[in-house]
């Protein structure tokens, strides 16, 4: 099989370090125009009191050739501002409210076209596995972006070991439905449990993890503990948290944001600068630490790498 | 004939009082800026909370008349003005961090963006129709204006529908939030449209009584 890679990225495209240090200052300094009295206040940064309780180190590689060299996100901003509307459909609350979030023991189970279906515990699954470390810009639908040093393994691997048959044409992704431990799973504000799913190849496609981590360190509940999608050219709500099922099936799952707003969410999700959400334009984000907006890359920035799967689609049609 | 309850100088010392405490929620958004108070997207949470404050000012100023009516005084009715001006510096402030943060003056997607979406359109016609009522808002303007100030200052109504509808139309699924400020202002404007059906019915009733009495 052939995997295309892109080009590595040139140094003058990388933000000078002690510009990019310099990048809150700038903010504020900016800003402070519209109220100068205020900028008599000495400017300190203050680390979001996150669930931080129980971090623990992992092994792991650094998979080069797959990541970024662009400046990380600040682990606060990544373990503190989340969309994870199981526990609360603001960004904070996440991290306050999944500290409590039983992540062990923890299982998956396995279903439909597959010739090994049945129920694995997470132990299992990470076995003998090879954590890797991957860089990924994340884009949300929401125009917000940022840049995660993920620990996972390839999802391709996993699925190997569970024999797919032919007819399996889809992945169905199912998320952890416990209302007692997930506050905002009582409130029908979706209709739970969360469901997201892929195609075969994008599935198998090497860009696609299975995040147990980040920053080196064991998934923060808030990121979707213990075992998350990642899939960085896709909008974010593509990368379904704390998953407890995998379901291989012929025709294509309803996912839900789909069922919510069959307008605004498609099934693809790919990002895209061309084709606006209905209620807004695509073709910036902001990255969390930054002033100015940045274009919104084809495909995230991973247009080499997956272009190639959806050559001859209409992408207005299949957003 | 209802006596004022408070004396003209300590109705100052209210009206100064009242001015700062309107101020706060500014101030301290202004602090929470400046010292990292508000998570990791400060901009994004700058626009969004100055937006709530004007729509909390918005259905504070409509408050006013029922709650003059429920406690029988007047001095809601003097505090009217300042809390109808809050409500445009909080819209404005919000509508610049729309322009500047969101889109950084970028008129062409501006447009595009009010033509397109609904929810930028009633925010952006809610503030429109705003500014006049801010500009004739002076003592000067209400003499000028005469009867024609209370009609146009009925746009107020107008006005709340389109910001509420704003809202609204935002969220992603959550609509709690502006259903919350929704029934709000069902109950202040339901509130009105009460007053006047018994207003009118009584109108009615005195006419037909005067009549059969050949009066």
């Amino acid at each position: 099989m052939l995997i295309k890679r892109a080009e590595a990225i040139k140094p003058s495209e990388i933000t000078d370090k002690t510009l990019y240090l310099k990048r809150r200052e700038f903010i504020h300094s900016t800003v402070g125009m519209f109220a100068a009295a205020s900028l008599l206040f000495t400017v300190r940064s203050r680390a979001a009191k996150t669930g931080d309780g129980n971090r623990r180190s992992l092994d792991y590689v650094k998979k080069r050739e797959y990541s970024s060299d662009e400046p990380q996100t600040p682990y606060p901003y990544v373990s503190g501002y989340n969309n994870f509307y199981e526990f609360a459909t603001d960004k904070e609350s996440p991290a306050r409210l999944a500290a409590s979030l039983t992540v062990a023991p923890w299982s998956v189970v396995v279903e439909g076209e597959v010739a090994r279906p049945g129920t694995y515990t997470l132990e299992d699954i990470l076995k003998n596995r090879q954590l890797e470390e991957r860089i990924y810009r994340l884009r949300c639908v929401e125009r917000w972006s940022m840049v995660i040093p993920w620990i996972g393994f390839s999802l391709a691997d996993l699925i190997k070991r569970f024999e797919p048959t032919s007819r399996a044409r889809y992945v169905e992704f199912t998320t952890l439905y416990r209302p007692a431990e997930m506050p905002g799973q009582r409130r029908s504000v979706l209709s739970w449990p969360y469901v997201e799913g892929l195609r075969m190849d994008e599935a198998m496609h090497p860009l696609t993890i299975l995040a147990t981590g980040l920053y080196g360190e064991v998934l923060p509940n808030q990121n979707g503990a213990p075992l998350r999608l990642v899939v960085p050219w896709k909008y974010g709500f593509k990368s379904i948290k704390s998953i407890v099922k995998i379901r291989f099936s012929e025709h294509q799952p309803r996912t839900t944001w789909n069922r919510a707003a069959p307008r605004e969410y498609g099934f693809y999700a790919n990002v895209n600068p061309d084709v606006d959400h209905p209620r807004w334009s695509q073709r910036r984000e902001r990255r969390l630490g930054e002033f100015f907006k940045r274009k919104t890359l084809m495909f995230n920035g991973y247009a080499e790498e997956v272009a190639h799967l959806y050559k001859g689609m209409d992408l207005r049609k299949y957003f | 004939m209802i006596e004022p309850v408070f004396s003209v100088t300590r109705f100052r010392m209210i009206k100064i009082m009242l001015w700062l405490v309107c101020l706060l929620p500014a101030v301290f958004l202004a602090w929470d800026f400046f010292h990292d108070g508000l998570g990791a997207n400060p901009l994004e949470a700058l626009t969004r909370r100055l937006g709530e404050w004007a729509l909390r000012f918005l259905l504070l100023t409509l408050s006013m008349t029922p709650l003059r009516k429920m406690l029988q005084q007047v001095w809601p009715i003097r505090l009217r003005r300042m809390l109808g001006l809050y409500t445009f510096f909080y819209a404005t402030l919000h509508l610049l961090c729309y322009l500047w943060f969101d889109q950084f003056f970028a008129w062409r997607e501006i447009a595009e963006d009010i033509t397109k979406r609904p929810f930028i359109t009633a925010g952006m016609a809610g503030w429109l129709l705003m500014v006049p009522l801010a500009v004739t808002s002076s003592r000067k303007m209400i003499r000028r204006l005469g009867r024609h100030w209370k009609t146009l200052h009925q746009m107020i109504y107008i006005i709340s529908i389109l910001v509420v509808s704003h809202y609204f139309l935002l969220v992603k699924a959550d609509i709690q939030a502006p259903l919350v400020y929704a029934l709000f202002l069902m109950v202040i404007l339901g509130y009105r449209l009460y007053k006047r059906v018994v207003y009118m019915h009584q109108r009615l009733k005195n006419r037909y009584c005067n009549a059969a009495t050949g009066g």
